[in-house]
């Protein structure tokens, strides 16, 4: 197969509750997956356990073959996968700018002495971190906010802050949890446009969230839990059609699922 | 200020200490100032490790520990070993930094106020490690330490034997002065570089500074191991200028002390920490007269501050930094 993400079988236990439950499937390259479910199914758990901030209790993540689940975050971040928070986490005092000149960290091509003593090398990468984050900043439309301090931002645009951090990584997959959170039709829509703007560069993304339209017209693939477990996966239309999601969701009465 | 004027700034700063107070003290004849000068000088060298631990985001409350731990190195090694008080200062502050290591790997993983109480612990085991350990002669302490000798290379003496000097007052003012410009220089390379940035990146949000690829652990390691270099270097040059070391040289309320001095100062400003120092020391010496009131006036007087100018004295001055 030649996925460039697998889960297998992964479980996480708190104490007795059971937050994700033998789950596994595969990313494929350059795809936009979607993982849904009700509040409270367990999409965080599973998103912070493929990125490594949160260790499985029993299955694990390959990544590009090699098992990512163990190590430490900084480390999968290294190797190309990167989360995005689900509430809008940035580096609140600091500009726009340099939140995400700051995110550039594993780009860098000299060690900490390296920048403490100015070498040449060390002013190359501020220079080019410096240039990539203001092309990020354009690209993303953040341009009139570049200098202000992030705390500062809209809602919106702090949503945006997060995806261009994530950005600034280079990374090879990116998870976004819940990117349009909060955000109204035009923001959403805006940003629809950006997350396929970003796979566009080559970025595999893995995407939790609730807004179903939204869902269903960017993902190539949904993969769906309920209460810790996977009850489905396919395409946008298959999850569409699919009983058991159906079920899951007006179990709930929460959302409809944009059918 | 562009940094040619910041560079012009500071050297005009450093020639006032190192020629323009000493000319003052001999116009004035109180000799007595350099001690109290060099006092501010050495504590803010301290302080400025407690500062560097908040820039990462951790309350320090025991600088103190590695104050006493690097004037007990020097120490033994100039009175046991009879090794040059100026080789001892640089073996104190990394025997410090080594210790921190060992330390700070469990501890460091600590926030907030378990951090605080954590380390407010330290500076108590320390003094009982003191009164403990054969090597230091316990509640006695070592005394009469011999003043640090002369440093010569190549026949050209860099430092002269301070017991052949006539004021070795002024010599230790000097040297503590320069110590302090050296530090603070290095600390402000520091804040100013990336590195800075990736400590502030600590201290805002560690989840966040991981996820984009920062060795979060390895860094606060690095900032304690710092910091406790600072403490160690102020401890082994309060060991020579008295001339003794005692359990009881650096107390929990000492600690204390280097923590508001950097509150007072600024925990945004890297200079924040010998204003503060500045004028807490200062401060403290001013309310004598007040006799039994004076602690109480003196705390009254902190909160007052800090309630008013939670980012320190320096904020007073310097204008909200805009970003960029
Ligand atoms: N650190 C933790 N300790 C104990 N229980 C936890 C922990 N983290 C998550 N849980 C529990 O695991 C379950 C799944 O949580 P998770 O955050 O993954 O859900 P989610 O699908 O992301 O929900 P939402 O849509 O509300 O964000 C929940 O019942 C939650 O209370
Ligand atoms: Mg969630």
């Amino acid at each position: 197969m030649d996925y460039i993400l697998e889960v297998s079988n992964l479980t996480k236990r708190y104490g007795g509750l059971i937050a994700n439950s033998g789950i596994s499937f595969g990313v494929k390259e350059h795809e936009i997956l979607s993982v849904i479910g009700p509040n409270g199914a367990g999409k965080s758990t599973l998103f912070k356990q493929i990125a490594s901030f949160v260790t499985p209790t029993e299955g694990e993540v390959r990544f590009r073959g090699e098992r990512i689940s163990g190590l430490s975050p900084h480390k999968v971040a290294r190797l190309g996968v990167v989360r995005t928070f689900q509430e809008t986490t940035i580096f609140k005092t600091m500009s726009v700018r340099d939140n995400i000149i700051i995110a550039h960290q594993l780009r860098a091509r000299t060690g900490l002495a390296g920048f403490f003593f100015g070498t040449r090398t060390a002013r190359e990468d501020e220079a080019a971190f410096a240039r990539s984050a203001d092309e990020i900043i354009d690209f993303l439309g953040l341009g009139h906010q570049r200098h202000e301090i992030a705390s500062n931002l809209p809602h919106g645009h702090l949503r945006a802050l997060g995806i261009a951090i994530g950005l600034a990584t280079n990374p090879a997959v990116l998870l976004l949890d819940e990117p349009f959170a909060g955000m109204n039709h035009d923001e959403t829509r805006r940003a629809v446009e950006i997350v396929r703007a970003v796979r566009a560069r080559g970025v595999t993304i893995l995407l939790v969230e609730h807004d179903m339209p939204a869902v269903m017209n960017i993902s190539d693939r949904i993969v769906v839990l309920n209460f810790g477990q996977k009850i489905a996966e396919g395409t946008p239309k298959e999850i569409q059609e699919n009983q058991n999601v159906i079920d899951a969701y007006l179990g709930v009465e929460d959302e409809s699922i944009g059918m | 200020m562009t940094n040619a004027t910041k560079l012009l700034l500071a050297a005009a700063c450093v020639l006032f200490l190192l020629v323009g107070v000493p000319a003052l003290i001999a116009a004035t004849g109180r000799n007595d100032l350099y001690y109290t000068l060099t006092s501010v000088a050495l504590l803010s060298i301290i302080s400025g490790g407690v500062w560097l631990t908040f820039y990462i985001g951790r309350i320090n409350i025991g600088q103190g520990a590695f104050a006493l731990l690097g004037g007990y190195v020097s120490a033994v090694l100039v009175t046991a070993y009879g090794i040059s008080f100026w080789l001892t200062l640089p073996v104190a502050g990394l025997v410090c930094a080594l210790a921190s290591v060992l330390i700070g790997l469990p501890i460091l993983r600590l926030r907030g106020v378990y951090f605080a109480m954590v380390t407010l612990t330290l500076t108590e085991v320390m003094r009982l490690l003191a009164l403990a350990v054969p090597i230091t002669n316990g509640a006695k302490g070592i005394v009469s330490i011999p003043l640090p000798g002369g440093v010569s290379l190549f026949g050209l003496t860099l430092i002269p034997d301070f017991a052949t000097l006539e004021n070795p007052r002024l010599a230790f003012y000097l040297a503590s002065v320069v110590l302090m410009v050296l530090c603070f220089g290095a600390l402000y390379r520091l804040v100013h570089s990336r590195i800075g940035h990736i400590c502030l990146s600590l201290q805002q949000n560690e989840e966040l500074a991981s996820s984009i690829g920062v060795n979060i652990a390895s860094i606060r390691v690095l900032a304690y191991a710092i910091s406790s270099f600072l403490g160690g270097l102020g401890g082994a040059m309060f060991a020579a200028i008295s001339q003794s070391i005692y359990p009881s040289s650096f107390t929990v309320a000492d600690s204390v002390n280097f923590m508001l001095n950097c509150f007072l100062g600024g925990l945004h400003y890297v200079l924040g920490p010998i204003l503060g120092t500045f004028a807490l020391y200062f401060g403290w010496d001013l309310l004598f007269q007040t006799g039994v009131y004076q602690l109480l006036i003196f705390s009254s007087a902190l909160i007052v501050l800090m309630l008013v100018l939670p980012n320190g004295l320096l904020s007073l001055r310097l204008p909200r930094k805009k970003g960029a």
